[in-house]
């Protein structure tokens, strides 16, 4: 309520994360036994607005695992290592401006669009490379058919817009 | 973040790689985001769907209530209780010579069936209902009397065996889409001698091609009836079929399909080693009793066993949610004959609506309403009993059309893809032999033009499963207000995240991420308060009669089904039309069991004005149909009047 938010204070946002941090565990917990297989952390971290790169996942998974890793994440582990993440408000996702920029690095020339092979060259051999399924993924919703290319200016609007 | 903004400093290549993963970066977060919304719009749909089966074992306890009560009604109508529980019409089912009277005119372009089948109609009905053909009346009434004259003389479990070079595939719920078995067929082959399927249930209700599956499965089991194996599931229940698929009309006309239900076989068994059944296992399940049990009188989840004699230990309702079960032969009058023991009952009812859960242990299923969920400990217990090694059962949908857990011994195998909703789900089937490690085939039906990418096909699981949900939350309006203002002290309109929540998930039932969602159902302020009313905004339900209160209104629309169900029982003229004597009556008995405060001179009210002609009768499908949620910003909103 709007006149209890002065009494608010560090104790309500911890307990409000943990709510939505429970949250999200549950929607994955697919045996409601507190644990969730390690190949959706990835997938939950993200869905509660955080942006690690595929190394900063790594560690997070390295953090939460147990000693002798079995393949799952419990949920006493992941809470108190997520909820440090989001009081110290840690991989802020990238501002559009960012992202634009880092097109643009890629089109050097200023045209205004990467070509399809062009995409696909540096999003399979630079940096984090994507896996061909999820090179496919992107190329299904951002390539323009006809030109074969991709309009980056338009393509990150629509996922901003998507997104909001 | 990965990398900040490139220095003047980098060499070509080093920005390249910075831009590189910026942009990678921000692909896998948007991309996980798609896929964890696509998890949250399955959650919403799992729940409410769950939600709804509890309402139909709520029904199933209520008649069980109103035969307790059934002294008040019997005097009214002394009729009523056979017609809710007995079938009027047991020799008609059993007369297979009126078929012969069912004429097939030259005029018809459908598929013909030749008795006795062979493979090529098999194939035949493929083909015709591949282009939408409709099998005429005539033939589906034979396939009808022929499986339940065959599926008869099978024992409650198939044994089957398999070698290296003969697999078996097995399937799981098809739920009337026939796209997904074709593709199955497709895939693996038409049923023959030497490709031998188990449908494990539930391959009626929710798709629209219910009629199509039943008559493909069914020639197929007729031409071969050793290598096509059906186990029945908690859809192949006549009521449950009211509620969810079929028309009243359709299950008139091929009445004879309840006892086809009624004799599928239980489960089947691979190898001597390998159960498979639809729902799941109880600490209790007992085998042997299963092979013994009559099955052919389970009629259905909602007509239990009855206490005749009036013995007040043995009340369902307490017995339903006891997962020990004490067996006891319920000493009744002569109808017992027709009717299972409360403990042979409740064990099949395990068999068809129980589903596996991480905690250890066994406890009733409370989303659905029946049956169990049984932890890990329960199924080894379960299965070393009785030297078994792994159970398979359907019944549940997985995103990936299977899953497996408790340690490997138990796989969910689910086999209509699209499930929900376009996008939702992938279907699935095993191949298995033995000796060899189960394989699994996934697959999604697609339309041709649907080759969508991601975002769009979660834009539309999501609308679609927000929009359920926001009807959910209109019939709850009154209930849902209340709760909101018990909280909102200062009537500021307001309410904190936690507190929205709180009321949500307690008022609806629904164990639902609401924070997540809440950005979708209602507005928020500056200060991250929620405007709780908001939710309220741009759709209400259509009122069909002007004067009746909101809580009336809200009621009706939830229960709609449930009435649809007792509405269509009463009605054994299949007039369409009840007594207003009747209406009462149901309704206050409802009222009470359902424990509904509605006043009585509400309904009464409401009875005469829905008599519009006035002549002591009501249209109820009529009435019922005009209960329907209107979302203001749909094309077809006629009514453009105020919110309720």
């Amino acid at each position: 309520m709007a006149d209890d938010k002065e009494r608010e204070g560090p104790d309500i946002t911890v307990a409000e994360f943990h709510k939505k941090i429970k949250d999200a565990f549950e929607v994955f917990d697919h045996e409601a036994n507190n644990t969730v297989d390690v190949r959706e952390i990835g997938t939950i971290i993200r869905s509660l607005g955080c942006c690690p790169s595929e190394g900063e996942l790594h560690d997070l998974i390295a953090e939460v695992e147990e000693e002798e890793p079995t393949g799952y994440i419990r949920f006493e582990k992941f809470l108190p290592v997520m909820t440090e993440v989001l009081l110290e408000r840690r991989y802020r996702p990238i501002p559009e401006d960012i992202l634009l920029r880092a097109f643009e690095v890629l089109d050097p020339s200023k045209r205004g669009f990467l070509l399809k092979e062009e995409l696909i060259k540096y999003m399979t051999e630079e940096g984090e490379p994507f896996s061909q399924e999820e090179m496919e993924e992107m190329l299904s919703a951002a390539i323009d058919p006809e030109s074969n290319s991709v309009h980056y200016k338009d393509y990150i609007a629509m996922m901003v817009i998507d997104e909001s | 973040m990965g990398c900040g903004t490139s220095s003047v400093t980098d060499t070509r290549s080093e920005q390249v790689l910075k831009a590189a993963l910026v942009i990678q970066n921000w692909y896998r977060g948007y991309s996980t985001r798609l896929k964890a919304r696509q998890r949250y719009a399955l959650t919403i749909f799992q729940s409410i769907e769950y939600a709804d089966e509890q309402g139909q074992l709520q029904l199933s306890n209520f008649f069980s209530f109103m035969l307790e009560n059934y002294a008040h009604i019997h005097e009214k109508d002394p009729e009523i209780v056979a017609r809710l529980f007995g079938s009027t019409l047991q020799d008609y089912k059993d007369r297979q010579d009126y078929v012969a009277f069912v004429d097939v005119p030259n005029s018809y372009n459908g598929p013909r069936l030749q008795f006795p089948l062979t493979f090529t109609d098999i194939d035949l009905l493929v083909d015709a209902f591949k282009q939408q053909q409709i099998l005429h009346a005539r033939y589906v009434l034979e396939v009808l009397f022929e499986t339940k004259k065959v599926l008869k003389q099978m024992p409650n479990f198939t044994h089957v065996k398999t070698s290296p070079s003969k697999e078996i595939t097995i399937c799981g719920d098809l739920h009337g889409k026939l796209d997904d078995l074709l593709l199955i067929f497709y895939k693996n082959g038409l049923p023959s001698g030497s490709n031998s399927y188990i449908f494990n249930g539930d391959f009626v209700d929710r798709g629209r091609n219910s009629i199509e599956i039943l008559m493909i499965l069914f020639v197929s089991f007729l031409v071969y009836p050793n290598d096509l194996h059906l186990n029945r599931g908690n859809h192949e229940d006549f009521m449950m079929n009211l509620r969810y698929g079929f028309t009243k009309e359709i299950l008139c006309k091929y009445k004879i399909l309840e006892d086809v239900y009624t004799w599928l076989p239980i489960g089947t068994i691979i190898d001597n080693e390998i159960l498979v059944i639809h729902g799941g296992i109880s600490e209790s399940t007992d085998l042997n009793l299963l092979h013994r049990v009559e099955r052919h009188k389970m009629k259905s989840v909602l007509m239990p066993p009855t206490p005749l004699d009036g013995d007040p230990d043995t009340s369902v309702k307490k017995k339903k949610f006891n997962a020990t079960i004490v067996p006891q032969e319920v000493k009744t009058s002569a109808s017992h004959s027709e009717q299972l023991t409360k403990h042979e009952w409740e064990q099949v009812i395990d068999i068809l609506w129980s589903d596996p859960r991480g905690k250890r242990g066994c406890y009733p299923n409370t989303s659905r309403g029946g049956g169990c969920y049984f932890g890990p400990d329960i199924t080894s217990k379960v299965l070393n009993r009785y030297q078994l090694k792994m159970l398979i059962r359907s019944h549940e949908c997985k995103p990936e059309g299977y899953e497996i857990c408790h340690d490997g011994k138990v796989i969910t195998i689910f086999s209509a893809s699209n499930y929900y909703e376009e996008g939702s789900n992938r279907g699935a089937y095993i191949k298995l032999s033995s000796g060899m490690a189960p394989r699994f085939f996934q697959y999604q039906v697609t339309r041709a033009t649907c080759l969508r990418p991601l975002y769009q096909r979660v834009n539309a699981i999501e609308s679609s499963a927000i929009r359920i949900l926001r009807e959910r939350i209109i019939a709850r309006k009154t209930d849902l207000i209340h709760a909101f203002q018990l909280q909102d002290r200062s009537k500021s309109g307001k309410l904190s995240m936690s507190q929205w929540a709180f009321s949500m998930e307690n008022t609806l039932g629904l164990n639902l991420p609401w924070r997540s969602l809440s950005s979708r159902l209602v507005t928020t302020d500056t200060n991250g308060d929620i405007n709780y009313m908001s939710s309220f905004q741009d759709i209400h339900i259509q009122k069909p009669v002007k004067e009746a209160q909101s809580t009336l209104i809200e009621t009706l629309y939830r229960y709609r089904s449930d009435l649809q169900i007792i509405f269509n029982v009463i009605d054994s003229d299949h007039s369409g039309l009840i007594s207003v004597e009747e209406f009462r009556s149901m309704w206050k008995l409802f009222n009470s069991h359902y424990n509904i405060h509605i006043d009585d001179f509400q309904i009464d009210e409401l009875a005469e004005r829905m008599d519009l002609n006035k002549d002591g009768s009501i249209d109820f499908n009529e009435f019922l149909k005009a209960f329907h949620v209107v979302h203001k910003l749909d094309k077809l909103n006629k009514s453009g009047s105020g919110l309720l």
